[in-house]
């Protein structure tokens, strides 16, 4: 297993498919009387919030929990970072308090990655999000979710995502979601396709692993699973489209649409969802809509990721010589 | 001042020949010349240049003498071969008045390292509103000739074309930072395939090349001259060479790194390749050569920005732009130019000296190596090869991308006006 967590474009087909199947047995925690595993117990796990998020850091909060890690949360709100502290001061002052691993959500695409590799800090580092770059643990529970939807349960266990159809729609151009997304999905055997308006659309593009249409309606007949993304009111300000209501007609997902989806095909989101922008409340309360597993989905993939790259499989006693040696 | 003779070096790269300085003049130039009471440098298998001028440097003082000053900037210069350098005005307070340059010319004079040409701002404060009293700086002791807005475009069309036609009444030249200010809001890195995967702010090539086509035009309309400065991507040399062809007064400059290193090195988030304008894609970083070889750019500048350590080592979008260069320009040119056989010796003295001097009018510079010129000389030796050791720079930033880079080459010697600025690779 890798030591960081930093871009899904980092996984291996192997080590995908070995955190899904891991999320598997996690997520059966979730089904116990008492939620816990001793797994982490004596570690102590930082998320490190630059940006703020409610929802992430919540799900890396009970993940950390039901393994039975310390816990030390720190939004750079109100900290000595907002009094000009670097990253770097801030990531060494954390270790320095012992820190076992750091899970860190920043703007600036590039951050995390700038944490694992400068030299630092010697812990492990799980991207929680960074800039318009990368969410590594967003594109798994993805997966795990459609994995679980189209293959099954029971069954996907040790499989990946060969052959299916992927559509992810909406502002590619500033998602780390879709970046990770059209990573993890490739890694699988899955088919991507992305759908935004061109405007949304990266210049450079056409390296990704991936299509790239224009035309919503042409696709959706086409997708076993349709990832609606968020898109910002903002945006059209800077004139990526014209208004949020032609918006809403050339690139929502309405009840209408949704009809001409195959049968078995899901909705996505990866929440929060703008309601009436990219995605109707007729769709989003759907039972087609998975937005409420993809949380639940959420705290099991980043316990399997935990447990994982901290070397809970091994022991649970702490390995605290190693990390001096590393030095 | 002392005699000394430099035995053996070739001049220009041509046949080895005897250089004899006597005080602040080259004296006598031929083979077999007699050292009598001078300095002798055996100066065989080296090659002997007019002393570098670099158009376009930030020596930070006033202002930010944490990252350099003139003094240290100076030395730099002569480490890497430099004999005069033309200082940019975006130091805090900035040089857009008479006040200033004469400080940072002063500041040169006293160095003793390297002449030091004050460049005047086109507008007060860099900010792009009001033209700067370029007359007075000109008329200043400094005799400021070009000015520039440099880290800031001058983009208001009226604005530029004023200031071009402005200083035509004293024969001076608008350097222009062509980067269309709308165009690259947030940017962080060359648009195109790297910026799409690392989700960093794209800032693309026609940014640049739509201010040049645009500066081209209007100096034709207007008849002045106008320089562009670091040159970037294959759609501008187009746009020179067609301008060229046109017969537009207009000169451009390359940096080193942009004839070495590509956007492919950003994927290491390290910011110490963090650069304005951004380092683009092989593609470009070709047609820069072939254009600086064919003459479509006219010299090579270093863009020579020094940065606290601090402001590199942290997360990329927080850093600052730009990379310390003076004392690796030749280097780079030497492996870039001259062993990929697009520039010779005598092409490299060209772009790097004669052409720079005749560029920003820097008296006594870019002159040729023969008797009765002043004796500013570079004495390199090209056999040299070394891994870049930062800790060796007389700079006082770091800020270099070549850190570890084996790179050929190396300034032995340098003479400002017969006296020795750098004598076997160290500073005097």
């Amino acid at each position: 297993m890798m030591r960081h967590l930093i871009s899904a474009a980092d996984l291996t087909r192997d080590e995908a498919v070995l955190i899904l199947d891991t999320a598997e047995e996690m997520a059966r925690v979730a089904d116990r009387p008492i939620k816990k595993l001793p797994a982490l117990r004596g570690r102590t796990v930082c998320n490190l919030f630059f940006e703020d998020s409610t929802r992430t850091r919540i799900s890396f909060e009970a993940a950390e929990k039901r393994l039975s890690a310390d816990v030390i949360n720190f939004a750079a709100k109100g900290s000595s970072v907002s009094k000009g502290e670097s990253l770097k001061d801030t990531a060494q002052t954390l270790e320095a308090m012992g820190v076992d691993a750091v899970v860190i959500r920043h703007g600036a695409s590039g951050a995390p990655y700038r944490l694992a590799n400068s030299g630092w800090i010697d812990a492990p580092v799980i991207n929680a999000g960074d800039g318009t770059h990368q969410h590594p643990t967003q594109a798994l529970l993805d997966a795990f979710t459609m994995r679980r939807r189209l293959v099954g349960k029971d069954d996907g266990i040790g499989q990946d995502l060969a052959g299916r159809r992927i559509t992810i729609v909406g502002d590619v151009l500033h998602s780390r979601v879709a970046r990770s997304n059209v990573d993890l999905l490739h890694t699988l055997g899955a088919e991507v396709t992305l759908v935004a308006p061109p405007t949304l659309v990266p210049v450079g593009v056409e390296t990704w692993p991936c299509e790239v249409s224009y035309d919503l309606d042409s696709t959706l007949t086409k997708s076993d699973a349709v990832m609606m993304l968020r898109v910002q009111r903002e945006r059209m300000n800077a004139a990526f489209f014209p208004t949020e209501r032609e918006y809403s007609r050339r690139y929502g997902l309405d009840g209408e649409r949704m009809a001409r989806m195959p049968e078995h095909a899901i909705v996505m989101h990866p929440g929060p969802m703008v309601r009436g922008m990219e995605i109707t409340a007729e769709v989003a309360d759907s039972p087609r809509c998975t937005v409420v597993e993809q949380v639940a989905n959420g705290v099991s993939i980043r316990m399997a990721v935990l447990y994982l790259l901290l070397g809970g499989n091994e022991s649970d006693a702490p390995t605290t010589n190693t990390r001096t040696e590393e030095k | 001042m002392s005699k000394t003779l430099i035995r053996g070096a070739k001049v220009l790269g041509g046949e080895p020949q005897d250089v004899l300085i006597d005080g602040a003049t080259v004296e006598r130039v031929g083979t077999g010349i007699e050292a009598g009471d001078a300095t002798v440098i055996e100066a065989q298998g080296q090659i002997l240049l007019p002393g570098l001028v670099d158009l376009h440097t930030h020596l930070r003082e006033p202002g930010r003498e944490d990252s350099e000053t003139v003094l240290t900037g100076t030395r730099a210069a002569a480490s890497g071969g430099y004999t005069a350098v033309f200082a940019m005005a975006n130091t805090f307070p900035v040089a857009d008045t008479a006040g200033v340059v004469e400080q940072v010319y002063r500041l040169g004079k006293e160095s003793g390292y390297c002449d030091v040409q004050p460049i005047g701002a086109v507008t007060v404060g860099l900010e792009g509103k009001k033209l700067a009293e370029l007359g007075a700086m000109h008329e200043s002791a400094a005799g400021v000739t070009v000015f520039s807005d440099d880290g800031k475009c001058v983009d208001d069309a009226v604005m530029m074309r004023r200031a071009l036609e402005y200083v035509k009444a004293f024969g001076g030249v608008i350097a222009q930072h062509a980067q269309e200010p709308r165009l690259t809001e947030g940017a962080q890195m060359n648009e195109g395939i790297v910026s799409a995967e690392l989700g960093l702010g794209g800032w693309p090539a026609v940014a640049e090349e739509s201010i040049i086509a645009r500066d081209v035009l209007l100096a034709e309309h207007v008849g002045s001259r106008v320089h562009i400065c670091h040159l970037s991507t294959a759609g501008s040399v187009e746009i020179v060479r067609w301008a060229k062809s046109r017969g537009i007064d207009v000169t451009a400059e390359v940096t080193p790194h942009h004839l070495l290193l590509t956007d492919e090195l950003v994927r290491s988030y390290n910011p110490v390749y963090k650069v304005n304008p951004p380092l683009r894609t092989e593609r470009d970083v070709m047609a820069l050569r072939e254009a600086l070889a064919d003459g479509t750019i006219d010299i090579v500048a270093t863009d020579h920005a020094p940065h606290p350590h601090e402001d590199k080592d942290c997360e990329w979008a927080a850093a600052a732009m730009g990379m310390v260069g003076l004392e690796t320009a030749l280097s780079v040119v030497q492996q870039t130019m001259v062993e990929t056989g697009l520039l010779d010796w005598a092409g490299v003295a060209d772009r790097m000296s004669f052409r720079p001097a005749v560029i920003g009018g820097a008296k006594g510079h870019g002159r040729p190596v023969s008797a009765g010129e002043p004796a500013n000389l570079t004495l390199v030796d090209p056999a040299y090869r070394g891994a870049v050791d930062p800790a060796g720079f007389a700079s006082r930033s770091r800020n270099t991308p070549y850190e570890g880079r084996e790179l050929p080459g190396r300034v032995t010697h340098t003479f400002l006006r017969g006296r020795a600025t750098v004598v076997d690779g160290k500073l005097a």
